[in-house]
């Protein structure tokens, strides 16, 4: 082997869990002190990261020899699990992304949790979250959960590092698990959390089947191992025959559990309802988590095993169709609830599920190339939004707190003193903030524009539009449709957005008083700027009229090579006509949401006016489909019945039951025989065997009397017998 | 005349009986150890007389009786010793006050 900074690759995973120990076991005290390690350590990943993708970027040999090493890890009878590290190009692209987002987001928490406005953090002398040290220490894990399924070389880690990554996800979203809200019905980060956790478990379930039977029928989860040819031409040919569906691959059966597995971590339908609840969580959180790295998994992990998606009939089978279809439906669901959400992290987090939804989609019908490229733009541009987002919000409380402490002579610090509850997350509660919040202002139209695909400057434009061509040129009309309705719907909410909280006249006080966030906060929002509008120019395709020359796709000849590799299609493909559709769609899109918000401002109280255009449909939208309601009316029901039964089950009817009766069994038992056996018997020949002794002693003892004449006596007496003896017989 | 053995030997047995006698029934201690006395010279009676009528060239049966007039006197010395000791602990030497040993 070639000595390479791919041999970093193990090492990349490791700052952040040693940061993790040293927060929770060292440092926790010390707040600064614990952010500073965290950030330390995440600065560290970031370089190694970069220099192990950039040092793949320069070494296109490996496309066709993915770096592989491993170490034995657990033998199990005849096979061995290793552990190990693999860098391919997705490998290296998604290194990139993950480890600069996530030294950005460290940083901008080390601003937002200093936030004095949450909770009752303002009573802290320091001014910091009151758990501060644990909220770095989390994010910490998080990270070393998120590296570590990159890097790792087989299914097995990644899983581990999948539950790693979930478990964070619960432990952040309810990281401010004491709030309340005054409404009982709206959800509370406690239950967030909880949601969350529980909606991903299903999907896991499911993935965790599929890996069982890969590695019963594979033999192994190495993924160099599994898309080996004979290894996906053996999973293509062995069938089975399930009830309901009749006889398919092992290829295709595998290939939908694994995708369960993404359905759930990446919010898709019908698994989508927890992501907009674990908004709940601190907003780096979401913007790390929630947008940019935890949920993407579920798309990197379609990524990496699309191999075995395509194995079965070269592609054309029930997997990838159930992947385009999830994908392409939950694309333009998700979006039309993004228009009626007034909560702009709502608004954000349905977005993202749209996007997801536009990922899948790609690889569905095969786009690979064009997936990865969504997926890492996406990134870019949703960690920009989100901590954007997270910027306004922080604004608006101290806003509100500037107001109402100078108003009414008092500190109001959680946000709910004065009668009504102010929530600082609703755009109604915005607008004109691009003249007090300029520089969170701009990144996040940047961003937005990104999200819409503004024509050939922004990243979103690139990748969405690779998608769509893609699609439309490979002959998946309905899926190409359906992606640019969706991507019409994307533009006109996210600029819906932008109008409502960044133009016209504020309709708050807060919104009136808010101040621009720390230099800690805006610097992460103006790097990320430049990757959410530049970071889309490495992967213009060569073939596109007059820009495709200039940097002549790196991107995709990078991707297309690692393709080829793993025996999938990656045509570059060209499309005016998708082209033109694409073009008007955003800014169609983005026109419309002009058109509504941006020329007659909204005042205080007005109603929006798609509400009154939709009338009831609005209502619908705005209330999710009823998704919720129905999940609690009949799966939530139904499993509260089946614990119910079950614990009748347990305590009254059987279980229970059968214990008692054993312990009474016992006991009956041992009084029997204490009754009949020990107390007559086995006492008896002890206190008789005592008895005896005592008695005799009794009877002996008459005979000592201490006086030696008698036992001279007794002498003379015994001796004269003993003589008389000796004479006479 | 020669007096015969049996002489010796019914005087020997008399004076046995009377020490013994005097050991099972006297009640002071110092009398007990006089019977004693009297139980070992009669020993030495028959130990002589035995000697003079078997084997009156050896010089055995002598030599024994000198054996035991020794250890009886040392006999007397360790019981007088013993008795003045209970006296002094006890105020007496009657031997049937003495039965520390009673069970």
């Amino acid at each position: 082997m070639t000595p390479t900074f791919l041999n970093l690759a193990w090492l990349v995973p490791l700052p952040p869990l040693l940061a993790f120990f040293a927060i929770i076991l060292f440092t926790n005290k010390n707040k600064r002190l614990s952010s500073n390690v965290a950030i330390g350590a995440i600065l560290i990943s970031w370089a190694l990261a970069w220099l192990v993708a950039f040092a793949f970027f320069v070494q296109p040999e490996f496309i066709e020899h993915p770096f592989d090493v491993a170490v034995p890890w657990l033998p199990t009878g005849t096979t061995l699990f290793s552990m190990g590290v693999t860098v391919d190009a997705v490998t290296a692209g998604m290194l990139f992304m993950v480890g600069f987002v996530l030294a950005m987001i460290f940083i901008y928490s080390s601003g937002y949790m200093t936030f004095p406005g949450h909770l009752a953090a303002a009573l802290n002398k320091d001014g910091l979250d009151p758990r501060y040290s644990r909220f770095f220490a989390y994010i910490s894990l998080f990270a070393t959960g998120m590296l570590g399924l990159v890097v790792a070389n087989n299914l097995l880690m990644l899983f581990i590092f999948w539950e790693i990554m979930g478990l964070c996800s619960y432990l952040l979203i309810g990281f401010w698990y004491e709030k309340k809200y005054p409404d009982p019905k709206q959800i509370t980060p406690k239950e967030a959390g909880l949601k969350a956790f529980l909606t991903t478990r299903v999907g896991d379930v499911l993935l965790m089947m599929g890996l069982i039977f890969l590695f019963i029928q594979a033999g192994d989860l190495n993924f160099q191992y599994i898309f080996a040819a004979e290894t996906l031409h053996h999973l293509a040919e062995a069938s089975v025959t399930l009830p309901l569906f009749g006889e398919v691959s092992w290829a295709v059966l595998i290939s939908v559990l694994i995708f369960f597995g993404a359905i759930g971590k990446s919010a898709q339908f019908p698994l989508h309802v927890w992501l907009p609840d674990a908004m709940e969580g601190p907003t780096p959180v979401s913007a790390l988590i929630h947008a940019a790295t935890m949920v993407s998994a579920g798309v990197y992990l379609i990524v990496r095993m699309l191999p075995l998606f395509a194995a079965d009939h070269h592609g054309e089978n029930g997997a990838m169709t159930f992947v385009a279809f999830i994908g392409a439906f939950t694309a333009i669901f998700a979006a039309t609830i993004a228009l009626a959400q007034n909560d702009i992290k709502k608004v954000l987090a349905y977005s993202t599920i749209s996007q997801l939804g536009y990922m899948f989609a790609a690889l569905g019908i095969g786009a690979w190339v064009a997936a990865i490229f969504h997926l890492l733009t996406h990134a870019f541009f949703k960690a920009l939004l989100f901590l954007g987002s997270g910027s306004v919000i922080h604004g608006v409380e101290h806003g509100h707190h500037h107001a109402h402490a100078h108003g009414h002579g008092h500190d109001d610090h959680d946000g709910h003193g004065h009668g009504a509850y102010f929530d600082p997350q609703n755009m109604l509660n915005m607008g004109g903030l691009l003249k007090r919040m300029p520089r969170t202002g701009w990144t996040f139209i940047l961003g937005a524009a990104s999200l819409s695909g503004f024509p050939l400057l922004t990243a979103g434009f690139w990748s969405k539009d690779e998608i769509l061509a893609d699609a439309f040129v490979n002959g998946h009309t309905l899926v190409f449709w359906t992606l640019a309705a969706a991507a019409l719907l994307t533009a006109f909410y996210t600029f819906r957005a932008v109008f409502l909280t960044f133009f016209g006249q504020p309709r708050t006080e807060a919104a009136a008083h808010a101040p621009e966030s720390v230099s800690a906060m805006t610097l992460p929002l103006m790097l990320l700027a430049i990757f959410a509008v530049a970071g889309g120019w490495v992967g213009i395709p060569s073939i596109f009229p007059g820009l495709g020359g200039l940097l002549n796709n790196p991107f995709g000849s990078l991707m297309k090579g690692q393709a080829e590799h793993y025996g999938l299609h990656a045509e570059e493909v060209f499309s005016s006509f998708a082209l033109g559709v694409s073009l008007v769609v955003a800014l169609g899109g983005i026109f419309l949401a002009w058109l509504v918000y941006g020329r007659r401002p909204l005042q205080t109280g007005q109603q929006d006016p798609v509400a009154r255009l939709l009338g009831p449909v609005y209502t619908i939208l705005q209330r999710k489909y009823y998704f919720d309601e129905l999940y609690a009316a009949t799966i939530v029901r139904f499993t509260k019945w089946l614990s119910q039964i079950s614990f009748r089950f347990d305590d009254q009817w059987l279980i229970d039951p059968i214990v008692d009766g054993v312990g009474r069994f016992g006991r009956w038992l041992s009084g029997a025989l204490r009754r009949f056996v020990d107390e007559p018997i086995i006492d008896g020949a002890v206190n008789g065997a005592g008895l005896v002794a005592s008695a005799a002693g009794s009877a002996l003892r008459l005979l000592q009397t201490g006086q030696a004449q008698n036992y001279l006596l007794v002498l003379l007496l015994t001796v004269l017998v003993l003589l008389g003896l000796a004479q006479f017989v | 005349m020669v007096i015969p053995l049996s002489w010796y030997l019914i005087l020997a047995a008399a004076l046995f009986s009377i020490g013994f006698f005097g050991v099972l029934a006297r009640r002071n201690a110092v009398a007990v150890l006089m019977g004693v006395e009297l139980m070992l010279n009669a020993v030495n009676i028959n130990l002589l007389a035995f000697w003079r009528a078997i084997h009156p060239a050896e010089l055995t049966g002598q030599i024994f009786a000198i054996f035991v007039l020794t250890v009886a006197a040392a006999e007397a010395a360790v019981g007088l010793a013993l008795i003045i000791s209970i006296y002094r602990s006890r105020r007496t030497i009657q031997v049937d006050a003495l039965d520390l040993m009673k069970g």
